[in-house]
């Protein structure tokens, strides 16, 4: 097994040869936690967004440098196959409005056409909706529309879709920032529970739950990767003046 | 506000009467068809003959033959009407040609039909006559298929214009939601795009329905004005708008222009019950 699951060297990514995301490098070890975090703009989202390749969605896009998982080049994936393998849950929980609860943690496999026996979709809509702390509270209720759900469950609907495949990286992209502190608490104790099983990318603007959940953090800015370490030793005595700065609130 | 309330009083009074007109047109659409309500009764709605020269008249083979067209022109239109859709609302990132395409089909629904009813006489016509040689079918040329084709390109860019439209609506998130999965643009397209949008496409699509029952000039030009039971997709036939069309100036009779009113008179309800069945549709189908 290689070492890191992800490899990162000298990423740059941008739209139309403006570039957000500047000669990032970065090795992930296996089933941490690691949060990235900085001000708005910074190009973090754009950075998580190269990992699964979903950057290249948008028009304009470009992306130079290498991105290795499990040591495979990912620009030299199949995109689709890649993004099995990186599952990703978004700012604001977007479960499909057109599904049930059940079908939404299959929706990857409906989408991707994969049949599945009833009795192996039956373990695998428990065993995620489990593994996201969300089966207690919607047992009862599979087949009705995950949109009626509250904001923090959809999220957690969100992540037991992901998980349902099975991903070796969770990409979190703010995944909090549009709920209440409450589910907010609760998608954070999630977090620290997952990282059993899956390496979690969380990109984060708020540095509490960046020293709450992570065991590394690196904090970007304009583009760059500052520092990046142990989330202890960061928070505790960072190298950089400009994290000092800002995880003393200068700035951000 | 005084100039509130004025505003407001002429506002109701327009669409009042509007509404009014519509009641009014009814209202006299029934009473010029009361002769022949009154001689045939409800046998003029399943009768198979219309013969004005002995003064017989049955709705039957109009309804059939416009029924027939429409659904026809439908089956023939949604594939494309939905690839345009897609490729224009989803798919293209913009840029000089999509953009032309758009456009393209836009000014399509704009043509009068009447363009389009000669186009088919001296294009599609012969195209028709030509396989129906080959395939030893009497080669009329003009007929229910080819009406029907017409049909089809003309309500394309109204069921692709409102299609493109409502796929424009679906946020941006469940498209990415849906690709971050591993899905493929088409598999997102089949199972994220189109089922949330099925309200706006089916309301798109009635529209085009719609439209196809009561489309007049570029029927009548290809359809082949007979007036009797279409036996085969490639009879000639009438719809019930080309037959009024066709023959309310040579109606001479009472009898003969009162049964013509009354095909129009059902050819409003007809439109009017496709409506309101769209509207439950689109009622039922709507993703909360």
């Amino acid at each position: 097994m290689e070492k890191y699951v992800l490899k990162v060297i000298d990423l740059s990514a941008g739209y139309s040869g403006n570039w957000v995301v500047k000669n990032v490098s970065m090795d992930v070890p296996h089933n941490k936690a690691i949060a990235i975090m900085g001000p708005s703009g910074c190009g973090k989202s754009t950075f998580i967004r190269c990992i699964n390749r979903m950057h290249e969605v948008v028009p304009g896009a470009s992306v130079k440098g290498k991105i290795l998982l499990e040591g495979e080049d990912i620009f030299e994936m199949h995109p689709v196959k890649l993004r099995r393998r990186v599952g990703m849950v978004f700012q604001r929980p977007n479960p499909f409005p057109t599904m049930n609860i059940y079908d939404n943690v299959l929706a990857g496999y409906i989408l991707n056409g994969i049949k599945l026996k009833k009795e192996e979709k039956d373990r695998i809509v428990e065993q995620s909706l489990k593994n996201a702390f969300l089966w207690d509270e919607v047992k009862a209720s599979l087949y009705k529309k995950g949109t009626f759900l509250s904001g923090g469950q959809q999220q957690r609907l969100c992540i037991a879709r992901s998980l349902a495949m099975n991903p070796n990286i969770l990409l979190l992209d703010e995944p909090t920032s549009a709920l209440d502190p409450k589910a907010q608490a609760m998608i954070e104790e999630l977090i620290t529970e997952l990282k059993k099983t899956v390496t979690i990318i969380l990109v984060t603007h708020n540095r509490a739950q960046a020293a709450r959940v992570s065991d590394y953090t690196a904090f970007m800015f304009l583009g760059e990767i500052i520092e990046f370490d142990d989330t202890a030793k960061m928070f505790t005595a960072p190298k950089d003046k400009r994290t000092e700065e800002y995880l003393t609130g200068k700035f951000g | 506000m005084k100039g509130d309330r004025l505003f407001r009083i002429v506002l109701w009074i327009v669409a009042g009467l509007f509404s009014a007109m519509m009641v009014f047109m009814l209202a006299s659409l029934l009473k010029e068809s009361l002769p022949s309500i009154k001689a045939f009764g409800m046998h003029f709605l399943y009768g198979k003959e219309w013969n004005p020269v002995v003064d017989k008249f049955g709705l039957l083979p109009f309804l059939v033959g416009t029924l027939i067209t429409s659904v026809l022109a439908l089956i023939i239109s949604v594939p494309f009407a939905m690839s345009i859709a897609l490729f224009l609302g989803m798919f293209s990132k913009g840029g000089f040609w999509p953009k032309i395409l758009g456009y393209g089909t836009d000014l399509l629904a704009g043509i009068p039909s009447v363009i389009y009813g000669f186009w088919a006489l001296f294009f599609l016509v012969p195209i028709v006559r030509n396989f129906e040689m080959k395939a030893g079918i009497v080669p009329y040329g003009v007929g229910i298929f080819t009406a029907s084709v017409v049909l089809a390109i003309m309500i394309i860019p109204y069921i692709s214009s409102i299609s493109k439209e409502v796929i424009k609506l679906v946020p941006r998130d469940l498209i990415e939601a849906g690709l971050a999965l591993g899905a493929t643009d088409l598999e997102v397209a089949k199972d994220v795009v189109l089922p949330y949008c099925r309200s706006g496409i089916v309301a798109g699509i009635l529209l085009g329905f719609g439209r196809a029952l009561g489309e007049t000039m570029a029927v009548t030009m290809v359809i082949g004005n007979s007036n009797s039971l279409p036996k085969s997709l490639f009879a000639p036939a009438n719809t019930m708008a080309s037959v009024i069309a066709n023959e309310f100036t040579e109606a001479t009779t009472t009898l003969h222009l009162s049964s013509l009113i009354q095909i129009g008179l059902w050819l409003f309800i007809l439109n009017a019950i496709v409506n309101v069945i769209g509207m439950l549709i689109i009622k039922k189908m709507e993703v909360k």
